[in-house]
């Protein structure tokens, strides 16, 4: 009987302390999540002191390749606007030249990415048979793969649909640059953390355009929303044959081309 | 910055056909290269030590304490070069309290963490305990501590107890296979999940990840056995090399299937990437997978093995065959690891053209920090092997 009772005792205590070893290992994590909500609650209070609803919008962007005309102000604008390191292996975004030839022959560059304009260097004699350019940015997939892979959640798809990244706690691992298909981040030589094209979401929450959009001379790009119906952007996805870069890895991009040709990437 | 910008500045140059700007900067550079290839030593060894005690290979058992230790070293360096690459490895922590769900990345630290306590630790605890205990009787000073505080003080020897200590070797050890093939097929799941990369993105990843680990587990251990025994001014057990070539023939073959296998698929679904991809390989990475991988690091050992089988040979040119195999096995999987990583960057995402790899001497991701990560492990070995001496005369009575 005694015996018994000792052994039950110590099944108690066995399990109390499981209990305790439990708590204790998963306290650090507990205290990590509770941070990291915090640190939502601030970014959602800047965000609602400006009178932005994230839930109320949802971003895209429309480009009319027949429109570029491949000035790069676009680029240049973009990296003023946001600080991006100005040598030529860091962009948010940039505008390639497509050359296709009679006989097959494909020739795209970006030189600098577009920002010193391009030179109409012809290197060979063959025919063209079109050409046109076509610019670029970070699609801010509805299913974005560098949100997935991002081991602590550092780059994320907010409530309007923009893919963001909070530096304050990437920790350079560089794997969503691996992740994006379109090339669209780099990571930053000062800060060491992932940037991308934000679509200006320091301007957008001010109900301003995105500097790319703002400063194009030929109204290529087209910002806005995307569930209403009297944004200019509906209304270009309305009025023109609409493709997608990348449409077989199903990341849903939420830029949209007009006039996008089978050979562009 | 500055050095960053005079880096990138030349291979700007070097670029063939078009590439995005932003893939100008390579990202993962050669300690991406060293981490798989040392979990992959981790897994390897480990899975060769489980040999012995789950599938009764008694011919290994020479190899089996040392392979313990290997894997230990092995596994306490693996997560520094990841963390000299971190851009801000102060932050580190992070991608253990804040985990983020959906990335296989983030479970390393769990990964790891179960590896290195559940596993390791364990069985080698349960393995030496006993030797412990009688060594730190016999010791004096500060040896006599270490051991007391490494037997975490247990003191009891008896029958009982070592029956117990067995049992618990064998379960930690099938606990640990599953767990070794998860370490390192986790490892190639990082790589293999990336939709975006076509060279990288193969359900098979992980599979072939985990089988090129054994290999070089393998070899490395004959390695390390062959070298350690003469110097210690033993003799070699001509049995357990015997034993040692024929699993590293057998698990060469199985890996060398998976890779053909791996590149009729590639070839044969002919993908958008193919041509890319075919450049790929008969030009910048020719030298590292068709010539070092390829023909160095797995058909010559495989024809080197196969013929010293077959032609009954004196055990001195056994020895030789088997050392020169192990030491191209080692230098192709550090190949096949250079050939995934690196090569998965070479080549542009728009599929139009190539960039180069131009490794840095100095600098924490250069070459000498690569040679310094490299070299830890064997330092961490020699310190391992005189705490708990893997060898049999040291085991008592």
């Amino acid at each position: 009987m005694e015996n018994k009772i000792i052994e039950t005792d110590k099944k108690v205590e066995r399990r109390s302390f499981l209990k305790k070893f439990a708590i204790l290992a998963l306290a650090p994590i507990a205290f990590g999540f509770l941070g990291a909500s915090d640190k939502l609650k601030t970014v959602k209070k800047w965000m609602l002191q400006n009178g932005y609803i994230p839930s109320n919008h949802k971003w895209g962007m429309g480009i009319d390749i027949s429109k570029c005309i491949g000035c790069g102000r676009c680029a240049v604008a973009c990296k003023n606007e946001n600080n991006v390191p100005k040598e030529p292996f860091f962009f948010r975004t940039w505008v390639e030249r497509y050359r296709i030839y009679e006989d097959g022959d494909i020739q795209v560059d970006s030189p600098n990415g577009s920002i010193d304009g391009f030179e109409n260097t012809r290197t060979t004699n063959k025919k063209m048979l079109r050409s046109f350019f076509v610019p670029k940015i970070c699609n801010h997939c509805d299913n974005p793969p560098c949100v997935q892979v991002c081991p602590v959640g550092a780059t994320f798809k907010g409530e309007d649909g923009v893919v963001l990244v909070d530096s304050d706690y990437c920790v350079g691992c560089r794997y969503c640059i691996q992740a994006c298909p379109y090339g669209a981040r780099f990571l930053h030589p000062e800060t060491h953390t992932a940037e991308k094209c934000t679509f200006c979401y320091h301007r957008i929450v001010q109900d301003k355009l995105p500097a790319c959009v703002e400063v194009c001379p030929t109204q290529a790009r087209v910002f806005g929303e995307l569930n209403k119906k009297s944004s200019p952007l509906v209304r270009f996805l309305r009025m023109n044959k609409i493709g997608i870069l990348k449409p077989s890895l199903n990341t849903e991009p939420k830029v949209y081309y007009a006039n996008l040709d089978m050979e562009v990437k | 910055m500055e050095e960053l910008i005079q880096h990138l500045t030349p291979i700007l140059k070097e670029v063939w056909g078009y590439i995005f700007p932003n893939e100008i900067e390579l990202h993962w550079g050669i300690l991406i290269v060293l981490y798989p290839y040392l979990t992959g030593l981790v897994a390897g060894a480990f899975i060769l030590a489980s040999l012995v005690k789950v599938f009764n290979v008694k011919e290994l058992q020479p190899t089996y304490r040392l392979a313990m230790l290997t894997a230990m070293a092995f596994l306490i360096v693996a997560p520094l070069p990841l963390l000299a690459h971190l851009g801000h490895p102060e932050k580190a922590y992070e991608i253990l309290i804040t985990p983020n769900s959906t990335s296989a990345m983030a479970m390393f630290g769990f990964v790891y963490a179960w590896y290195l306590m559940a596993v390791l630790c364990l069985e080698i605890w349960f393995e030496y305990r006993r030797d412990i205990i009688l060594w730190a009787q016999k010791e004096t000073g500060i040896k006599k501590w270490i051991h007391k505080i490494i037997s975490l003080f247990s003191k009891d020897i008896s029958e009982k107890a070592l029956h117990f200590d067995k049992k618990w070797v064998k379960i930690v050890t099938i606990i640990g296979i599953p767990s070794a093939f998860l370490l390192h097929g986790y490892v190639g799941f990082i790589f293999g999940s990336i939709k975006a990369n076509p060279w990288w993105s193969s359900v098979l990843m992980p599979i072939v990840f985990l089988f090129s680990a054994i290999v070089s587990g393998i070899a490395m251990v004959l390695i390390l056995y062959m070298i350690i025994t003469p110097v210690r001014g033993k003799q070699l057990d001509i049995l357990c090399l015997d034993k040692l070539a024929s699993y590293l023939f057998y698990v060469m073959i199985i890996d060398f299937s998976l890779e053909a296998l791996d590149f009729v698929h590639r070839v044969y679904e002919s993908e958008e990437s193919i041509k890319i991809l075919a450049y790929l390989v008969s030009n910048k990475l020719f030298i590292s997978l068709v010539v070092i991988q390829l023909f160095m690091g797995m058909l010559i050992p495989l024809a080197m093995i196969a013929l010293i089988k077959i032609m009954k040979s004196p055990p001195d040119l056994k020895k030789m065959v088997y050392f020169i195999s192990a030491i191209l096995v080692q230098v192709g999987i550090f190949s096949t690891r250079w050939n995934i990583v690196i090569g998965g960057q070479l080549f542009s995402k728009s599929f139009r053209g190539l960039t180069v790899y131009k490794i840095t001497f100095f600098g924490l991701e250069g070459f000498f920090a690569s040679v310094i990560v490299f070299c830890l492990p064997f330092i961490l070995l020699y310190i391992l092997t005189k705490i708990l001496p893997p060898w049999e005369e040291a085991r008592n009575p």
